[in-house]
């Protein structure tokens, strides 16, 4: 019987060496769980093929992709937004909502949109953050900017894969509104730094982060429960 | 509700490939007294919103001109006048606040680099980039941006939401080249969190709620014409919290036509 592998991973964080996009110093965000489909490094195990998702191929793959993380993000807000960090002021609160606001349009433009376009839909995922403390504003904060962060990076890596102009474009009009979101939190966090457009994300070209689907996903991983494939794209 | 059928329809519309008509462009700018100066644009920017992929164009040292360098040449020009802007306001005494210098450094960093990067770009590509235009930020005396802090940060305001705009419809002229595409991607979102910041520190939220700049005067409406767009290939993205977050959600693009014509309102 074929299972999926969770390998429990206590004191790990989402620090991945040079990948420090999602390094949550000080905060301590470990991954207490991980599904290991979005890793190819072991060959020994065998995968639960015929009730895991495959993204799809081409842009469908790309599409189901970016929902995904929308989807993450529209849970991490709702989340927030149910309730918010003791202390929180009006404008972190009108902020926070602002960013639910969006992350849900954004995944439910993509149900729409691929669902238009085909049967292939990722199903609702399941999420979880098991060291982020909702009612800590630190906790809070960190955790949005590396979701945004990683959105940011996700679509930036993703572009070169769409075929169709029209979802470049749409693509293009979703991932600026996630680097304004990105700012922001960076701003809340080290306000009146560079940390907004930091040396940490914007390289010596003046470019920011492009991450590739793989990495994306194996970065990510800690928060998604439920595994997926996306055979196109190398992973699982 | 066929959303794929109508993406397919976009492409149609010329959707971010029309040019418009010089009246048209014109008279959509708030006049304040000085002509859009669209021929004041280098060479080689008139071609820009061709739809299809030129073949090469031998045009004296621009051996490989066609659309997708056309859409570098015409970021070049605004990163020259982006690097200009900032590193005119740093220099001027007494202008930019201690307090904020920290921020407009580390955005004058970044313009400076996508200047070079961008040239380089360019060079690779074997076309000569053009030269920096002669800019004057006070568009003939309808500005003082470095006299007065709060017109410094106007004008920063509509330059990079500009800038996000702008890259964002040269998209689809620099997908044949991926390497170029992804570049463009991470510069574009640089610019974003720049205008992201900037508006923030403006008191303004750091994205773009229907067509309201946020306190910015109808001089650059243009910035901000479209930016109400409620409709995403057919999806209306007001349905579930209203017109000002759905419209948030998705910066629009801007023709090469309209950012030329933004920018040519700073160029001598």
């Amino acid at each position: 019987m074929k299972k999926t592998i969770n390998v429990s991973n206590q004191g790990a964080t989402l620090d991945t060496g040079r990948r420090n996009f999602l390094k949550l110093s000080g905060v301590g965000l470990a991954i207490a769980g991980l599904a290991l489909v979005g890793c190819d490094d072991n060959d020994a195990y065998d995968f639960m093929q015929t009730d895991v998702f495959d993204l799809g191929k081409g842009d469908v793959g790309v599409l189901n992709y970016a929902y995904a993380l929308e989807q993450l993000e529209a849970d991490f807000y709702t989340k927030v937004v149910n309730n918010f960090y003791s202390g929180i002021s009006a404008a972190e609160k009108e902020l926070f909502t602002d960013l639910y606001h969006h992350e849900v349009i954004h995944r439910d433009f993509f149900k729409a949109a691929i669902s238009g376009a085909t049967s292939n839909v990722l199903p609702t995922l399941e999420f979880q953050y098991p060291n982020v403390n909702f009612n800590d504003r630190n906790s809070v904060l960190a955790t949005a900017k590396a979701l945004e962060d990683t959105g940011v990076a996700a679509y930036n890596g993703a572009g070169k894969f769409i075929t169709n102009p029209d979802y470049l474009v749409i693509a293009g009009k979703i991932v600026s509104v996630e680097a304004r979101h990105a700012s922001a939190i960076r701003n809340l966090i080290n306000p009146g730094t560079a940390a907004f457009s930091g040396d940490d994300i914007i390289d010596n070209n003046g470019l920011d982060l492009a991450k590739e689907p793989k990495d994306i996903v194996m970065a990510a991983g800690g928060f998604i429960k439920t595994p997926f494939t996306w055979k196109e794209q190398g992973i699982g | 509700m066929n959303i794929l059928k109508l993406l397919d329809k976009l492409s149609d519309d010329k959707f971010f490939t029309k040019e418009a008509s010089r009246l048209e462009t014109l008279t959509s700018i708030s006049a304040f007294g000085k002509k859009a100066a669209v021929a004041s644009i280098p060479l080689g920017l008139g071609a820009i919103m061709t739809t299809p992929a030129k073949a090469a164009d031998l045009t004296g040292g621009n051996t490989y001109k066609n659309t997708l360098t056309d859409a570098l040449q015409l970021a070049l020009v605004l990163e020259y006048l982006e690097n200009e802007y900032y590193a005119m306001g740093l220099s001027t005494a007494g202008l930019i606040p201690n307090s904020d210098r920290t921020v407009f450094m580390q955005i004058a960093k970044h313009e400076s680099a996508h200047v070079t990067f961008l040239k380089n770009t360019l060079t690779s590509l074997n076309v000569i980039p053009g030269a920096k235009p002669t800019f004057d930020f006070t568009a003939g005396g309808a500005f003082a941006p470095f006299t007065d802090y709060s017109q410094f940060l106007i004008l920063a305001q509509a330059f990079e939401d500009t800038g996000v705009r702008a890259y964002k419809g040269q998209a689809g002229n620099v997908m044949s080249n991926k390497a170029v595409l992804q570049a463009a991607l991470q510069i574009h979102s640089v610019e974003a969190r720049h205008a992201s910041q900037v508006r923030r520190m403006r008191a303004n939220k750091g994205w773009i709620e229907l067509a309201d700049g946020g306190s910015m005067p109808a001089a650059t409406n243009p910035v901000y014409a479209g930016e109400q767009n409620t409709v995403q290939a057919g999806f209306n993205t007001a349905a579930a919290f209203g017109a000002a977050a759905g419209s948030a959600a998705y910066d629009e693009i801007l023709t090469g036509s309209d950012a030329q014509t933004i920018a040519s309102l700073f160029i001598v």
